[in-house]
């Protein structure tokens, strides 16, 4: 799923129809041209297909629809069901390849497989098949890639307009906003900035290990984090690009200047109140966790879906004592934490949603479906509008719990 | 532009995979908890798409296939699964659907089940559908859902007085209603599957695993004694149903009605009920009839004559297509991604005087349609929220119905059915024509 915000290539599902169909247009990844990657492709596979194997209507879809959009490179997911009934989709993607003249490329996403973090790993090697291909001619060397940003609601292009008025190019955004053209030559550039560490580290430290190009880790949620992250980029191009941290902190200074009257507004109203965090990566639980401390909140509860050994006891020393932190948790689990300490507000994906609102506790999406952007400085100030529009609201006192705590 | 050549590929799918019929069929029944019998994947999407429609905890356990499971069977990830969900939920019952993945491996889980003793003290029944996404489509998998309920709990015994109803994939506001109006007429109905609770229910101040409500396992069993089964649209087939099998195996009488869309369809299922009941159609059901019939011809001139693409599942297209035709609408399309292969037959016998303007179309998806729609001059769309990317791309209002909503509130309290529904229809497809004309007149009428 983090191949889909690639706009200018095919993205076809291979397999029954259902793997496809819950996917389509459901994130919010936004492209500046080309659509395409808001169509869903599916190979539909019927039960004659399990049968008699699905490569040849897997090589026909290809084809029209090839024919039907031109894109650039295309995309193929084997699901479930492929690798059972052993389709050679390699060797499809590369007749298809050789037929039609563009990048075909087999991505190994069969559900049984792995968890989401296979299916990164996947994805990576799909891209490490573009990187490469490319020609880096007239790149800047103070440049870099970004990856792990799907510009969801248009995040990329925050991000990706600071980064050009510190004076640094952008090569390729992978894959928020994605060209496949971009992606070919991003190899060209000076330094990958990777957010989003479970979907796109695998392709960050194979950039490292065969091409030599550096890789930092950064965050774009939150006003520390993001000031962080370009600092960081800063301080690596200053031999290169004199005068970049003094810009850099003129830029910081001014979106600053614009946002914290209006955060202090936000946080005089907030102060004290209780969130719980339980997002897919443990990297953006650590930066939510900051984000809410500049709003005055405490979070009680954190967790994440995907977070490794190591991200835990990272966020055993952000979080104050007391905290309870939770590692892949389910509605239960979640549920029960819910009723146990009083949140006032539960940060998550929309599969908790309906959790939290059962029981009449605010809920803010930071998820794949959110709509308005919450990183850069702008993303800051929307972030904290939507956590006071949550939590201010009247209608959670009408509720059985909200008329409870009004009694206690 | 419309391919010659057909596509070997489904672009913008107009229809889900019959796990999720599975899962929401499951929903209701009183204590039941859905499982899959496959990847996590499948769970996870199924999930997600029912709470952005209901927008309601939608639990769905998944035995969670690896690859080991997939070389070496099934059986240890479903008995381990199993034993899990009761420890933790303490369900009533556990209905396993199978996805693609046992299916094609071969996996038996019938036999599974049949060898499964549960390690816990609190016994559950298990009941078991065989639901490959690859076999027919998410209403597919919901009647063979209910079919399996039937066929692995209902028991014989002497003849009560109560009827079955199989109302089909409708809303919670549908089941509601249809409950008020076998109430109404003194009819002591079993509706299965009934989530019109479990899954529109209110604020809470303890969370519950199962959410209450739903078909009871009791009423389930007992479903071998009633003296009738409704089951209702005009697509399912007269083999192979849950009403079917009650009548082989217990002599339960089958009686099949359309979907009560429109005044005519109701009228046929008000007949039929006042039959059962052997009382006249209770007065307040009349007075809808009369408002409803009413505000028809105070609104005739706004829609008559206007043209409609309409689509979802099958049997909701039979039933707004009887609707449309009988305002004076002009359905022009109706098109499914079910393939029952009687759509068309079904269309034909509700458009009445329309039936000549109609191209019914199975197995199609949201691309073509919309290529389609281009050349037939359609003033609106009428189905789910799916078809929102057509709307967009002609420019056209979408009358939002059926399932899924998931740009819009409310999809689980949207009335379909009865005089009361044809209602809320009537006045939600006036008022967008009327409004859409309002916004496009360059004098701006404050009045209609």
């Amino acid at each position: 799923m983090v191949l889909y915000p690639i706009a200018d290539a095919l993205h076809l599902v291979h397999g029954p129809l259902g793997c496809a169909a819950y996917t389509w247009d459901i994130r919010g990844a936004l492209s500046s041209g080309p659509q395409l990657h808001r169509l869903s492709f599916s190979t539909d596979l019927r039960e004659m297909d399990v049968i008699q194997g699905g490569e040849k209507k897997l090589a026909k879809a290809l084809c029209q629809l090839i024919d039907l959009h031109h894109p650039k490179a295309a995309f193929v997911y084997s699901t479930c069901i492929v690798g059972v009934i052993g389709d050679d989709v390699e060797a499809v993607c590369r007749q298809v390849s050789a037929l039609k003249g563009i990048p075909v490329l087999p991505v190994h996403s069969e559900g049984f497989k792995g968890t989401k973090r296979d299916g990164y790993r996947a994805a990576c090697e799909a891209l490490l098949q573009l990187v490469g291909t490319g020609s880096t001619e007239g790149i800047s060397p103070v440049s870099v890639n970004i990856l792990g940003d799907f510009n969801l609601a248009g995040e990329v292009w925050i991000i990706r307009d600071y980064f050009e008025k510190m004076g640094i190019e952008v090569v390729a955004t992978i894959t928020g906003d994605g060209r496949v053209d971009d992606i070919r030559r991003a190899h060209g550039a000076a330094l990958n900035l990777v957010q989003c560490s479970g979907s796109m580290m695998h392709l960050a430290k194979q950039l490292q290990e065969k091409r030599g190009i550096p890789f930092k880790r950064v965050s774009y949620f939150g006003i520390e984090d993001m000031a962080q992250a370009l600092y960081d980029t800063a301080g690596f191009f200053a031999d290169k690009s004199p005068g970049i941290v003094g810009r850099t902190a003129a830029l910081v200074s001014q979106e600053l200047s614009t946002i914290m009257p209006q955060i202090a507004q936000y946080r005089r109203k907030l102060e004290g109140r209780k969130a719980a965090v339980y997002v897919g990566g443990a990297f953006k639980a650590f930066s939510l966790v900051r984000a809410l401390r500049q709003l005055g909140m405490d979070t009680v509860m954190v967790g994440s879906q995907t977070g490794l050994r190591e991200d835990y006891e990272e966020l055993r020393e952000l979080c104050d004592e007391g905290t309870i932190i939770v590692d892949d948790s389910n509605p239960l689990e979640l549920s029960s934490f819910l009723q146990e300490k009083r949140v006032d507000l539960f940060i998550g994906g929309v599969k908790e949603r309906p959790i939290a609102y059962k029981l009449g506790v605010g809920f803010c999406d930071h998820n794949h479906e959110r709509k308005e952007p919450l990183a850069g400085f702008t993303g800051m100030l929307n972030f904290a509008r939507e956590v006071y529009n949550t939590v201010a609201s009247p209608v959670w006192r009408l509720t059985p719990r909200g008329a409870m705590r009004d009694r206690s | 532009m419309i391919a010659i050549e057909p596509l070997a590929a489904t672009r913008n799918a107009c229809k889900l995979c019959a796990p999720l019929g599975a899962c929401l069929a499951l929903r209701g029944v009183a204590g039941a908890v859905p499982f899959l019998h496959g990847s996590q994947g499948c769970a996870t999407y199924i999930r997600r798409y029912l709470i952005s429609h209901f927008r309601e905890p939608v639990d769905i356990a998944v035995s969670g296939f690896s690859e080991a499971t997939t070389v070496f069977g099934g059986g240890d990830n479903l008995r381990s699964g199993l034993n899990n969900l009761a420890r933790q939920y303490h369900p009533e019952l556990i209905g396993i659907a199978t996805t693609c993945l046992p299916e094609t491996i071969g996996e038996d889980v019938g036999h599974l089940l049949h060898d499964f003793h549960p390690e816990g003290d609190v016994p559950f029944r298990t009941v078991h559908v065989s639901t490959p996404s690859y076999r027919g489509t998410h209403v597919d998998g919901f009647h063979a859902t209910v079919k399996a309920l039937v066929e692995q709990l209902a028991q014989g015994g002497p003849v009560r007085g109560h009827i079955n109803v199989f109302p089909g994939m409708v809303s919670p506001a549908d089941l509601r209603y249809l409950k008020e109006v076998f109430a109404d007429f003194g009819l002591e109905a079993t509706l299965l599957p009934d989530y019109s609770e479990t899954l529109d229910g209110p604020q809470l101040e303890e969370y519950q695993n199962i959410p209450a409500g739903g078909t009871p396992v009791e009423s389930l069993r007992a479903m071998g004694r009633a003296r009738v089964s409704l089951e209702m649209g005009r697509t399912m087939a007269d083999a192979g149903t849950a009403a079917v099998s009650l009548e082989s195996k217990f002599g339960v009488a089958r009686r099949k009605l359309g979907w009560p869309v429109g005044v005519l369809e109701s009228d046929r299922f008000f007949a039929a009920l006042s039959e059962l009941a052997g009382r006249p159609i209770p007065e307040k059901h009349a007075k809808e009839r009369g408002r409803l019939v009413d505000s028809y011809v105070d609104a005739h001139k706004y829609v008559f004559g206007r043209r409609a693409v309409v689509f979802g599942e099958e049997d909701l297209v039979v039933g707004l297509t009887a609707f449309l035709a009988e305002i004076g609408v002009q359905p022009v399309l109706c098109a499914s991604g079910g393939e029952s292969g009687r759509l068309e037959e079904a269309v034909k016998a509700v458009a009445g005087d329309a039936v000549d303007g109609i191209v019914v179309k199975e197995g199609m998806d949201f691309a073509t349609m919309g290529e389609m729609a281009r050349g037939l001059a359609p003033d609106f769309l009428i189905g789910s929220s799916k078809g929102y990317s057509v709307a967009r791309e002609l420019d056209l209002p979408l009358i939002r119905v059926g399932f899924p909503i998931h740009d819009r509130i409310g999809g689980q309290r949207i009335l379909h059915l009865g005089y009361r529904g044809a209602q809320q229809l009537f006045d939600a497809v006036t008022n967008t024509l009327i409004e859409r004309a309002q916004e496009r007149s360059p004098v701006g009428y404050s009045y209609q």
